[in-house]
């Protein structure tokens, strides 16, 4: 019988790499990638219709709106707006990780967790509470008026920056978080050895290595602000996401187009930083992730606890306070009016983001099985236009289907197709990056010895692949399913008439300021968003 | 053993039809035992595998210059090279893994791929009879020990096929493990279960991918032998593929070299490590020393003295004046220490029949083994030539050795390069 186990686990990932250059097992078929080149056209489709319209507007009408002062001042609010949210959010976040993981913080855990969390609230229903607790007839305001102190007020740049700091900066916790834990520290140790201090060994060693985690979060957070529409859009402060929803709604659509064409010429530079710079595979060749205590806070663990105390209380807190405070204060101040929630917005939210699940892993499927089974050019090119939902915001999207719609397919335009198509394109990424990668997972060995067990392609996808690539399908799905739920932008503008969901309801309500009606939806979609990043970190953990 | 030896005993007296039954009666007893009957058994025996110069380049690189080759019904063909030298792609080829761009492969008579481009013929993998063990073993991980035996014959009669999947589980020793998943396998065992696999569907040719590169070493060596039972109890046709010599000297029929795309010599194990009929076959198995000298009147001068023409294989008088690289092994060569100053004897004045041939020369490097001592001797010629001392016989660096040629067997040879 034989004896110990060999373990072949160790060799794999080089061994694949080996056969990826060499092989041509499962070798995706002629017609996989038809499939994948029209599922990938299809996603592109929306930026032709938008440069199809832009045609449309006169070259001296063009120049005009392009230069008028507010096509100017909306492209500096937004410039502005990205630079200060990331540069706080590079302040707050790279230090909030350096005590999370290197010092010997109490509950150093809870922390971690509480600091991330504001990532699971939606940008609009965050900004909406703290309209709601700061703003003229807000909460607060309330409270200290008759004690003579007055807030100033939350609208405009200063609440916009300091909400969208609130809910984005820990994409650059995590990221630097990330960085930090694979850093080796014995690194620290030799610095320490050759009798340098803590705090120039972190500029000298740590700093360096971790920059590029820090950089990765703060594109992040530059890309998420720019394409924000429900902060802007609430603090009343214009930026290219709320001038677009503003014009196209005045049907002002040549302004709204070239504004959406700047906006994306502003992203495509945001990008172009992203590519160059790079989040850069950040881990060295320290292997080892460490949460070893490198530095004793002593007196400083006061004013570090305070530190995370009032980010925790502002950024969680606040939110969920007034969203139980709304819960349970149903007075007649907070839910007038005839916006009465049903339950079956929530019914309709879930059965449309259901279909737009179902559609984009249907669609996600061919495009991540050609581009991870084949090293060719062409791989590339189909799925990387599959790539364009991330780089182009929900309300410029919004925009060029309801062009398309309203142009060349009336028939289609306000129905939950195109919603659904809208989605399809905004969330696929998420599809087709798990399931690619839960692709690039199965042995291609898998395929060839189903192959030459006489399983024809099809047959030997059926039995091997699909069976192995299901829990990153599901996965994908579950991703697109509760992104779906949250997106706001593109449900606006797309939705058809009588069509209620949970997102367009808490914008309804808010608009009427009726703020009352939306704490049961906006708890739901918490919930929701909380859910979705637990899927998240269990897909980034296997 | 012993009662897989009665299994095939019985079935070939059962049916008395020696020419259906392609199982060799208790070959496994042969293992590392007498070649001779290894031999003669396959050589009469249909062709069941045919490789016509067959090639395969990928843009401009060439991975497969040219393989001609026919594997006999019943035999375990080696094809043993150096990494990168094209024997993996032959073998995928001959699965329909990856296509030829030319020449012809034919299994059980049937050509599966012939040609390139428009008049080319390919049959896909899936309706060839060949199978194919994986060099990971390629196991699907959502199916059980039994499921994957299944696999390739799911259009049985499910009566017949658990019956098949019992048969072959048991062949390789793993009765109990059909509701196990792969997961809890050991690396021996994952391989047992991708063997039963890919015999199940009776392929015509087996196929084997480095079948022992991902065991461990102590493990290897019981596999090769249990490998070489499994196949032989099920008297399939097998090729399988490595760049380890002994792996290849030790189980199989036959042994291919190939070197840069091509096939450099086919034979029996023991021809092969003896006659190596290039430099590379020759440097590639064994550590080959190489003596130079020229032929003049019947005998070549080397750094051991005075070679005759007739100890030297296939040498004659019509080469005279021919430069010559003389092969030697470390086990051909035997030091024996000088005392300094005492010369040990004129090498001009030794015989000329081979053996008995000797020269002096320092020792300049040993590795040692642990059974035994390596030791590179400097020949006063200038020839750096490798002896095999048991470990027992312990010499310092830089000590003056005569070095003895002990072969009782003719030697080869290679023009000089």
């Amino acid at each position: 019988m034989a004896g110990s186990g060999a373990d072949s686990g160790v060799r794999r990932p080089f061994e694949r790499l080996r056969r990826l250059s060499t092989t041509a097992d499962g070798e995706p078929t002629a017609a996989v990638a038809l499939l994948a080149a029209a599922v990938s056209a299809a996603v592109l489709s929306p930026v032709a219709w938008l440069l199809l319209r832009a045609a449309e507007v006169g070259v001296s009408d063009a120049v005009r709106l392009l230069v008028s002062g507010n096509t100017l001042s909306v492209l500096t609010n937004s410039v502005a707006l990205v630079a200060v949210v990331t540069t706080a959010s590079v302040v707050l976040g790279v230090p909030l990780a350096v005590l999370t993981v290197q010092t010997d913080l109490p509950f150093r855990r809870f922390w971690t967790v509480a600091v991330a969390l504001p990532l699971v609230v939606p940008s609009y229903v965050g900004a909406f509470a703290f309209v709601s607790a700061f703003g003229p007839r807000g909460v607060l305001a309330g409270v200290l008026a008759p004690l003579g102190v007055e807030i100033p007020t939350i609208y405009g740049f200063g609440g916009a920056a300091l909400v969208l700091t609130a809910f984005v900066y820990p994409y650059v916790f995590l990221t630097t978080r990330a960085s930090l834990l694979s850093f080796d520290t014995a690194q620290l140790e030799a610095a320490r050895t050759l009798d340098t201090g803590y705090r120039t060994a972190f500029r000298r060693i740590v700093l360096p290595q971790i920059a590029p985690g820090v950089t990765a979060g703060a594109l992040l957070v530059a890309l998420y602000t720019l394409s924000d529409f429900g902060t802007p859009a609430i603090m009343h402060f214009d930026t290219f996401t709320r001038a677009i929803f503003l014009e196209l709604n005045t049907f002002a659509r040549s302004h709204a187009t070239l504004l959406s064409l700047q906006l994306l010429g502003v992203t495509a530079v945001i990008l172009a930083l992203e590519s160059r710079i790079g989040p850069g595979e950040a881990d060295g060749y320290g292997s080892r992730t460490s949460t070893d205590t490198v530095v004793e806070l002593g007196w400083w663990t006061v004013p570090a606890l305070c530190l995370l105390a009032a980010v925790v209380i502002v950024t969680l807190g606040v939110p969920v306070g007034i969203l139980g405070l709304w819960l349970v204060r149903s007075g007649p101040g907070y839910a007038a009016g005839g916006l009465a929630f049903e339950w079956t917005f929530g019914l309709n939210s879930a059965a449309v983001a259901a279909a737009a699940a179902l559609v984009t892993t249907l669609a996600a499927v061919p495009v991540a099985y050609y581009s991870g089974r084949t090293d060719s050019r062409l791989g590339w090119l189909i799925e990387r236009p599959t790539y364009v939902g991330y780089a182009m915001p929900g309300v410029v999207l919004g925009l060029a289907l309801v062009f398309f719609g309203t142009k060349y397919a009336p028939g289609f335009y306000q129905t939950l197709p195109l919603l659904i198509f809208a989605y399809v394109v905004r969330f696929i990424p998420q599809a087709v990056g798990s399931t690619r990668s839960s692709v690039m997972g199965v042995d291609r060995a898998l395929v060839g010895a189903a192959r030459t067990l006489g399983e024809t392609p099809r047959r030997a996808f059926r039995r091997v692949t699909l069976p192995l690539i299901a829990p990153g399908l599901v996965a994908g799905a579950a991703l697109v399913f509760l992104t779906t739920m949250k997106e706001l932008p593109a449900t606006l503008l797309l939705q058809p008439a009588g069509f209620t969901t949970l997102v367009t309801y808490i914008w309804r309500v808010q608009e009427a300021g009726y703020y009352g009606r939306a704490a049961l939806p906006a708890l739901v979609l918490v919930a929701i968003s909380s859910v979705s990043m637990l899927v998240i970190l269990r897909g980034e953990n296997t | 053993m012993t009662d897989d030896t009665t299994a095939t005993t019985r079935e070939s007296t059962d049916g008395g039809r020696q020419t259906v039954d392609p199982r060799p009666v208790g070959d496994d007893r042969t293992v590392g035992g007498d070649r001779t009957t290894r031999r003669d058994r396959y050589a009469d025996a249909p062709p069941v595998l045919e490789l016509a110069d067959v090639r395969r380049e990928y843009g401009a690189e060439t991975a497969v210059e040219s393989v001609d080759l026919t594997v006999r019904e019943g035999e375990l063909l080696t094809l043993l090279g150096p990494s990168g030298c094209g024997k993996t792609t032959t073998l995928r080829l001959i699965a329909g893994l990856d296509r030829p761009t030319g020449g012809t492969v034919r299994v059980a008579g049937d050509t599966v791929a012939a040609g390139a481009a428009e008049h080319a013929t390919f049959v896909p993998p899936e309706d060839r009879d060949v199978g194919m063990v994986f060099q990971e073993f390629a196991l699907f991980p959502h199916l059980t020990v039994g499921e994957n035996v299944a696999f390739g014959i799911d259009d049985w009669p499910d009566a017949d096929r658990e019956a098949r999947v019992e048969e072959l589980l048991a062949l390789v020793g793993l009765g109990d493990y059909g509701d196990r998943t792969p997961e809890d396998l050991s690396g021996g065992q994952r391989q047992r279960v991708a063997l039963a696999r890919s015999l199940a569907p009776e392929p015509d040719v087996l196929l084997l991918d480095e079948p022992f590169s991902n065991l461990d070493v102590r493990l290897r060596t019981r596999m090769r032998e249990e490998v070489r039972r499994i196949l032989k109890a099920a008297g399939v046709t097998a090729v399988s593929v490595t760049h380890d010599q002994e792996e290849a000297l030790s189980i199989s029929d036959r042994v291919a070299v190939v070197s840069d795309g091509r096939i450099e010599q086919v034979g029996r194990p023991e021809t092969v490590f003896e006659h190596p009929e290039s430099r590379f076959v020759a440097e590639f198995i064994g550590q080959a020393s190489f003596l130079s000298g020229t032929l003049s009147d019947g005998r070549v001068d080397t750094g051991l003295g005075t070679l005759h023409v007739d100890t030297l294989q296939g040498l004659t008088d019509e080469y005279d004046g021919a430069a010559v690289d003389v092969l030697v092994r470390p086990d051909d060569l035997r030091a024996t220490p000088v005392e300094a100053g005492g010369a040990a004897g004129s090498p001009d004045a030794s015989e000329v029949s081979g053996v008995g041939v000797a020269g002096d020369g320092t020792v300049v490097g040993r590795e040692y083994t642990g059974p035994s001592f390596v030791y590179e001797v400097e020949l006063d010629s200038g020839d750096l030539v490798r002896c095999e001392h048991n470990h027992a016989s312990e010499f310092d660096l830089d000590r003056r050795v005569r070095v003895d040629l002990t072969a009782d067997h003719t030697l080869a040879w290679y023009p000089t390069e």
